[in-house]
């Protein structure tokens, strides 16, 4: 057997590790009851997505006008909140994808719910372009189909087109792969249903699970296709973020048309997916009483990661800086010096702060094992990155190359609830996911239990001393 | 089976020969009157063409520090060697732009006084605006600081490796891990800065802010190449006896990968300036694609880089045979080089290149000195490091 060395950190704590203790632990949360806490977040959740649907309703009755978005800033509130939401959903397939083929055995605590965070983003972040078209009944006009159904011809030069299959391709991936592993799971879920004669749970279980048996022919099968699935997801990963950045990019607008976009989208999206991950497990973790597979030292990699990324962005943030006077170009300049010293100067420097100087905490090792210190720079970096976004669409927009178009945004309070709206949908789906799909891939964690485990890993290290 | 490599006569031989092929290709050069600035350019590409490698196993070092990572553990020595480059390199690299400083060559526009005169019939408006970052000073200061700082990691890194051979004591490497850390922090933010200064300066006009990410990533690709090609000239001369198709099928990962991410900087590089169209962006690849006739040369490299390992690397078998490796690392090392002589060579000759004799000679010669030095620092430790922690998992590394 594979023997991890030891001066590496258990990924699984507890004394009384085993196959059977990890299925109760994981089984628990779908077999049993909600408490309260549970009832009053879901409560809150379901009302603020109910009032982003009213909000929504009120934009297609009313029409576009109902938002602060006016001529010369085209994109704000709504572009902001697709590519912040688009960038929380990056997180998800990364861990189950690329560390997947990096192997790297944490990924296990906490793909499953990453993966499912992942899905309920892309919907919350595909609602804003969706409505933004105006009328959202010929929605389906953004794809190429023929011209008797009354569409225009799509214009594949637009990047705009690019992001609708892009989007679309990588929401698939991610929901099959996801699928794909809760499959086992739901398998195990639908046996112990059988065993206690839960008729209900057993049917809607058998239904979820297509059948699985267990047998090695099952798992070698399983195996391929996640392996498949992996290197598939691995370039839609940086597909998407990339292209939503060419949106921009591909634009002469200033502060929109540099080459660096589409990397610094992709480091830039992965951050802010880490940082949701850790707001939704940190809790997660304590209200399912799951500490003993999403360690501390889970958080620690996640931190890491969260630092690094941050450090990226970083780096882009100066190179564009740098780079806007290096140039000589003096509209490229003008962009740059009005995002830190122009009328929203404050948003500028709070995504400074927020993206770039937090994240520099984690370098110490009390701040990134601390959970509180944690779940604040998780908020604090989500808040940056939203940040980002409205940097770079309204100061770009609102200054462009003719001063007597030059205008101000602020957005009405339709679109402010309709943000409200995508969060509540977030976690209306979050919570109902955590109740009954099982949140840890539990069939997956089982493959490291005895190399990864606190108790198999001492008994390993006794035996040979 | 030895854990110590030695130099064999005959590879010493072959490296002088390729070391005096390179002085012949300067003799060449000066005889038939080649343009001394394409001496010069050729020189430039060569030196960074390597240089860049030393600063890329460096890099793959420290990385493997911070990552906690265990699969490379075996060819350890391999990347260590290879880093061993990285003062040599450096220093040529120093003198090749202090020789720009003294009026020797004329590779960096911007080194030209005139430029910075408006009084002077050479004064360029679009270069005295960058005065401040090219100011001689602040240039100098942040270049020796820099590798600097590159070079003291480096060495630190790798004598801990050796030391770590004959104690054992854990704490080298936890201490290792903290200067991989603030190496790849310093070298995050600085590796950009030098390709600016270095490459992308010869352009003296052009900018891209992708342009070092681009930079970066051939020269890591590059990198993990001539890691593969060195550990399968060991492997087939009997030595690294723990590293097997597991570990080879992880270099050809990576070189697929990277070669991958190269793709993607240069196409999201180039296809976004070729969207846009702006004049003073676009400048750049009219000079590679239009009446210089770079453009075959051009696509050749890009094509190649891209679908050869593509295609060939794709496979899992191909990654796990010596021949296939062998092949196309060696065509990518040389498709690679020609990346950076196409960064380099419209900037500071024009239409007036070539891949001549001159060229070539030049390329083998520096090749020369590469693998002699990389070779010495290989034989200078046991080719397998002793006591890593990580050694074991390595050792028993499958997928």
């Amino acid at each position: 057997m594979f023997k991890e060395a030891s001066i590496r950190e258990p990924l699984i704590l507890g004394d009384k590790v085993s196959y059977h203790q990890i299925t109760e632990d994981v089984a628990r949360s779908v077999e049993g009851k909600a408490n309260k806490m549970w009832w009053g977040a879901f409560t809150i959740a379901f009302i603020a997505m109910l009032w982003g649907f009213g909000c929504l309703a009120y934009t297609v009755g009313t029409g576009i006008g109902a938002w602060g978005a006016n001529k010369t800033v085209g994109w704000a509130w709504d572009i902001t909140n697709f590519v912040w939401w688009i960038g929380i959903g990056h997180a998800g397939t990364l861990i189950s994808a690329v560390l997947l083929l990096f192997r790297q055995r944490w990924r296990m605590g906490i793909n499953r719910s990453a993966e499912a965070m992942t899905i309920f983003a892309v919907v919350c972040a595909a609602i804003f372009p969706v409505f933004h078209m105006g009328r959202v009944w010929v929605a389906y006009w953004t794809m190429p189909i023929p011209n008797q159904f009354g569409s225009l011809w799509v214009n594949f030069n637009s990047p705009l087109l690019w992001d609708v299959f892009a989007i679309s391709t990588y929401f698939t991936v991610s929901v099959i792969f996801w699928y794909l592993g809760l499959i086992p799971d739901f398998a195990m879920i639908r046996d112990r249903a059988k065993v206690v004669g839960n008729k209900m749970n057993e049917m809607i279980y058998r239904i979820l699970s297509f059948g699985w048996s267990g047998r090695v022919k099952d798992w070698v099968r399983f195996e391929e296709v996640s392996l498949v699935l992996a290197g598939l997801s691995t370039p839609l990963v940086f597909s998407v973020h990339s292209i939503v950045s060419m949106d921009f990019a591909t634009s002469i607008v200033p502060g929109w048309h540099t080459t660096i976009f589409p990397p610094y989208f992709v480091a830039g999206a992965i951050f802010s997916g880490f940082a949701m991950v850790l707001t939704l497990v940190l809790i997660m973790r304590k209200v399912l009483s799951l500490e003993a597979y999403v360690t501390v030292k889970h958080i620690e990699y996640m931190n890491i990661i969260i630092m690094l990324t941050g450090s990226l962005v970083g780096i882009a943030y100066l190179t564009e800086l740098f780079i806007s006077w290096y140039s000589g170009v003096e509209y490229e300049s003008y962009a740059f010096i009005n995002r830190f010293s122009g009328p929203y100067w404050w948003a500028y420097w709070s995504m400074m702060t927020c993206n770039v100087v937090s994240p520099q905490l984690f370098w110490f090792k009390k701040i990134r094992t601390n959970l509180m210190a944690t779940f604040i720079l998780s908020l604090v970096v989500n808040t940056g990155m939203w940040f980002e976004r409205f940097v770079i669409i309204v100061t770009s927009l609102h200054r462009d190359y003719l001063p007597s178009s030059w205008t101000m945004y602020s957005p009405t309070w339709i679109e402010v609830g309709i943000f409200v709206g995508t969060i509540g949908f977030f976690f209306t789906a979050f919570l109902t996911f955590a109740r009954v799909f099982p949140v840890i891939a539990q069939s997956e964690l089982k493959t490291i239990m005895k190399s990864s485990s606190k108790m198999f890993k001492n008994k390993n290290d006794n035996h040979h001393h | 089976m030895s854990l110590t490599y030695t130099i064999s006569d005959k590879t010493k031989k072959i490296l002088f020969a390729m070391m005096g092929i390179g002085l012949l290709a300067f003799v060449y050069a000066m005889v038939r009157g080649i343009p001394i600035q394409r001496v010069w350019a050729n020189v430039l590409v060569n030196i960074f063409f390597f240089m860049s490698i030393g600063l890329g196993a460096t890099f793959y070092m420290a990385k493997k520090y911070a990552a906690e990572a265990s699969y490379a553990i075996v060819y350890k020595r391999v990347y260590e060697a290879i880093s061993g480059y990285l003062p040599i390199g450096a220093l040529m690299l120093v003198l090749f732009l202090i020789a720009g400083f003294l009026g020797l060559h004329h590779i960096y526009h911007w080194m030209d006084k005139d430029v910075y005169n408006p009084a002077s019939e050479h004064y360029d408006k679009g270069i005295a605006h960058k005065a401040a970052y090219f100011n001689p000073l602040f240039f100098w200061g942040r270049i020796l600081v820099f590798f600097g700082l590159f070079i003291f990691a480096q060495r630190t890194l790798r004598q801990r490796s050796l030391e770590e051979d004959l104690t054992g004591d854990i704490s080298l490497y936890k201490k290792s891990i903290t200067t991989s850390a603030w190496f790849l922090v310093i070298f995050g933010f600085t590796a950009p800065v030098i390709v600016w200064d270095v490459i992308m300066s010869v352009d003296t006009h052009w900018f891209s802010t992708m342009f070092g990410w681009y930079v970066l990533a051939g020269f890591w690709c590059t990198t993990m190449i001539t890691i593969m090609l060195f550990s399968l000239y060991l492997k087939g001369k009997g030595h690294l006896e723990e590293m097997n198709d597991n570990h080879f099928h992880d270099l050809g990962k990576w070189v697929f990968a990277l070669s991958v991410l190269w793709t993607y900087t240069f196409f999201c590089q180039f296809m976004l300036i070729w969207y846009a169209n702006i004049p003073e962006e676009v400048t750049y690849f009219q000079d590679r694609l239009g009446a210089f006739g770079y453009r075959p040369l051009f696509w050749i490299m890009f094509f190649i880089n891209l679908l050869l390992p593509l295609i060939v690397l794709m496979s899992r078998d191909a990654k796990r045979n010596a021949t296939f490796l062998k092949i196309v690392g060696g065509i990518l090392i040389i498709t690679h080089w020609l990346d950076v002589f196409v960064m380099v060579m419209p900037g500071t000759v024009g239409a007036n290149w070539r891949i001549g004799p001159m060229e070539i000679g030049m390329g083998i010669g520096f090749a020369g000195v590469f693998l002699f030095v990389v070779l010495n620092q290989l034989a200078k430790a046991p080719l397998v490091v002793q006591k890593h922690p990580f050694l074991e998992e390595s050792k028993h590394h499958q997928i």
